[in-house]
Formats: C-alpha cells, structure tokens, sequence
C-alpha cells in the first residue's frame, strides 16, 4: 500500500516538472506539432480499419438480436449509433491507442533514459520532462479526440455497407435510425471520455518510461506495467466520467 | 577551481561515496580514476549536478553548487558540457541537430546562419565534417565520442566532463579520443574533468589525477608521480595488467 502510494506522489511530482514553463516556445510548438503529426497519422489507418470491422459487427449482432415484429426496423441503426458514438469508439479506440501511442511512448522515453540521453537534457540546464513528455501530452489530448471522431464515421460506414451488403434491412431504416432522437451531447460526452483518457494514457505511459533504471529487460517490464495500470486506470475512469456526465 | 569537501553519498545503506576531498584545476586535465564500482560516476554524477551528495559540498569558484537557486543552477550548467558512457547522442536528431541542439535550447539572438557556422566549426574541429547530415546509428563508436565532444563543446562551455570516453573502444581510437580532449582543454582554456579507468589515458593526460578506492579518496597527484608512488592501492590498480608490470620491472 506504502509503494503504491509512493508511486503515485512520484507520478504528481512528475506532471508537476512536466508542466513548468517550456524553455523556449518555439521549440515547444515545433514538437507539439511534430507529435500531432506523427500520432495522428500513424495512428489513422487502425483506427479506421478497426472502427470499419467494430460498425459492421454491431450492426449483425443488433439486427439478429431484434428480429421481432414488435420492435421497429430502424432500432438497429439506433443502437449502433449509440453504442459507437457512447462506448465502443471512445473506450476500444482508448484503450487499441494505449497499445499503440501508449506503449511507444514508454519504450522511447525509456530508451532515452537507459541510453544516458535524459540525462545529457539535464546536465545541459533542460527540465527534460517538460521538453520531451508535455509536447506529448498536448498532443495526444487533441489528436485522440480527432481520432475517435474519424472512428465514429467509420463504425458508423461500416454498419451502413454491411446492411447495403446483406440486406437484412433496409438501408432507409438503417439511416433512420442512425439519426434518430441524435442528441449533441452524446457526442460532447464522447469527446470528453477520449480527451480524458488520452491525458491518462500519455502522462502515465510516459511515467513508466521516465522512471526505468537499468536496461533493455526493465524498458520491456515498463512497457507492459505502463499498458496493464492505463489500460485499468482507464477502464475506471470510464465508469466515473459515465456516471458524473449520465 | 572544483573543490570537492568532504562529499558523502549514499544510496539506501550502501554508503557509495566516504567523505571525498579533493579538488580540480582550472585549466588542466583532471582525471578520476578507480576500479569499477568505486564511486567514480557517482562523484561525477555528483560533480554536474545529477545527483546531490548527502554530506559535504562541491564548490565551484568557491560557490556550492547544490546550494544554488534554480536560476543559478541553470546559469552554471549552461557552462558545462558533458560526453558520456554512450555518447547520448539523441538518436532521432542528425548530427548537425546534435551539435546545434544546445546552442538552440541555451543561446539567445544568434541566427540559424551563425549556429550552422559554429555547429561546422566543432564537428571539424573534431575531424568530423561532412558527417551533418547523417545520423548516430549510421558513426562508428569513436565517431559518436568525437560527435558528442563536438555537441558538448558548441556553447563555449567553462568545464568540461568525460564519463569514460574511451570504454569501448580500441587503442588506437581511445588515444586520439584522449589526444582531442587534451586539445580542447589546452585550447579553450576549459577546466576538463575525465572519469576513466584506461592506463594509457592515465599516463598520457593525466595532469591531476585523483585515484578512488572503495568510496574514498586514496590517492591525488599527476600522471609523472603515478608511476612511481608507493601507494599500495594504487600500485595495484596502475600495474594490474601485464604490460604495465612489465614497464615497472624495466
């Protein structure tokens, strides 16, 4: 209990020297910008392949769950819309991003400790915390929000081309529920949830990578513990925001 | 002058460094030498500022340096280059980005013009040019020393610190690697502080010489009165191998 306790003093001691004033803002900016880039794209084509496969799956499971004459056709679009815009986009591409953004973060940072170069940031007067790990952050806090929207659409595409494919219903009623009682909040509520756990994902993968001390095996053992604790953090948070904002 | 008062360190009960005394001359080449696991990166660690000695103090120009306010920790480090184990050169950056890097973090008012031309001046200076465009994975070992000399050296710094610049590589590079450094000090006029275990860095550049052993401070002098000392300790770990027993039977 102690240990823990003392690991999350180190984690607020940590965001406290991550954001000091940047040394020189140009520089901060250039990186922010280099970060959004480089997440945001490498990141895209997952995003979308895995949102495209997650749509198309919901929309099966609703309409083969709902074959009743009692329950309207269009249902189904609803809950797909729903389940994508509320859960499934926010929470799965949270969590795939853990692996991919999240986990680069940690092996890099923890490559950059192991091979002396953190340390040659601080003998030159740099708050390297602040240089290498709030550009990341930042971005990550604009970039996921970006990318669960773009995973919405496609999950959203998804279940629409696999309605239009199969036929089981008609692509009108589809649509129709899709848009169906559409609030703005729901989507305000998602954003939110994203950019919440993005700030989670980035600053804690980025913990574990800036306190390794030793090697290759300890970069591979923070990697892995970065992914388990964000992957719970966020999963319980996800429980938190849903009741705060529902 | 780096005076070294009576600095104590430890980590949890292992008591790493005994109440170390000794001092660095502004000017020269300063060696810290020892058998592995003497203390001798923790007192430079020490020494720069990575770590803060437990009892005792570094003086620099006789200001402690743990003592000073951020902002003067900050002016003083700006003075300070540091080469390491590993080079640390920043893999994802060019090496003309490497040199550059501290002259655009810690420089005001200067033109990209003007730190390109320093940024050339260092990497030649260090027998690198042409190298700018390339990246550190793509230098040798003794190219990485001689790049991480050039990033160190680009801000003009006062004092210079080498962890072992020679670990890792063969002779013949390791004596170049110690004949720049001995340059660069001379040159310059830089107060260069070197942690070393390599004889022949020993005896070639040695101009203080601090020798530890387990944690303490056995033995200070210059590399013309390390051949010759009658210091048990010392003797044992300057004739340990079979060449240089050779030269003290000669």
């Amino acid at each position: 209990m102690i240990k823990v306790l003392s690991i999350i003093g180190e984690y607020f001691v940590f965001l406290k020297r991550v954001f000091s004033r940047p040394e020189k803002w140009g520089i901060f900016f250039k990186k922010l910008l280099y970060e959004m880039y480089t997440m945001g794209f490498g990141s895209l084509l997952i995003v979308s392949v895995v949102s495209l496969m997650l749509g198309s799956v919901i929309t099966i499971q609703s309409v083969l769950q709902i074959e009743s004459n009692w329950i309207p056709s269009w249902t189904a679009g609803f809950i797909v819309r729903t389940s994508a815009v509320m859960e499934l986009c926010p929470t799965i591409i949270s969590l795939l991003l853990i692996g991919n953004l999240g986990s680069r973060i940690t092996s890099e940072i923890g490559s950059m400790k192991v091979t002396e170069q953190v340390d040659a940031l601080e003998v030159m007067g740099i708050n390297s915390a602040a240089y290498l790990v709030c550009p990341k952050i930042v971005a990550t806090i604009f970039v996921n929000p970006i990318l669960t929207i773009i995973g919405i659409f496609c999950a959203l595409t998804g279940g629409y081309f696999t309605i239009a494919i199969t036929e089981m219903i008609s692509t009108y009623d589809f649509v129709d529920g899709l848009t169906y009682c559409f609030r703005v909040y729901d989507v305000i509520y998602s954003i939110t949830k994203t950019a919440v756990f993005a700030f989670v994902m980035s600053s804690v993968s980025a913990f574990y990578g800036y306190r390794i001390e030793g090697g290759a095996l300890e970069l591979g053992k923070a990697t892995t513990q970065g992914f388990v604790v964000t992957s719970v953090i966020v999963l319980i948070l996800n429980v938190v925001i849903t009741n705060i904002m529902l | 002058m780096i005076l070294v008062d009576k600095v104590s360190k430890y980590f949890g009960d292992h008591h790493v460094l005994k109440g170390i005394d000794t001092r660095f001359d502004d000017g020269k080449v300063n060696l810290i030498i020892g058998r592995s696991g003497a203390g001798k990166t923790v007192l430079l660690k020490c020494l720069i500022g990575l770590f803060a000695p437990d009892e005792g103090a570094i003086l620099y120009d006789d200001r402690n340096f743990h003592t000073f306010s951020e902002k003067d920790k900050k002016q003083l480090r700006s003075e300070m280059g540091m080469v390491f184990q590993g080079s640390a050169l920043f893999d994802s950056m060019t090496i003309e980005e490497n040199v550059m890097f501290p002259l655009d973090m810690l420089t005001e008012g200067k033109s990209y013009d003007e730190k390109l031309a320093r940024v050339n001046f260092c990497l030649e200076r260090v027998d690198l040019k042409g190298t700018n465009d390339l990246y550190p994975a793509e230098l040798s070992g003794g190219m990485k020393k001689r790049a991480a000399i050039a990033r160190a050296i680009a801000c003009n710094p006062k004092y210079l610190f080498c962890d072992e610049p020679n670990s890792g590589l063969d002779p013949k590079t390791s004596l170049i690697i110690d004949q720049l450094i001995y340059e660069i000090t001379h040159e310059f006029g830089i107060t260069t502080i070197v942690n070393t275990h390599d004889i022949n860095s020993v005896i070639t550049i040695g101009e203080t010489i601090s020798y530890i052993y387990e944690g303490r401070l056995e033995w200070r002098g210059s590399k013309d009165e390390v051949l010759i000392s009658d210091n048990q300790f010392l003797n044992d770990f300057i004739f340990a191998q079979p060449l240089t027993q050779r030269i003290r039977g000669k």
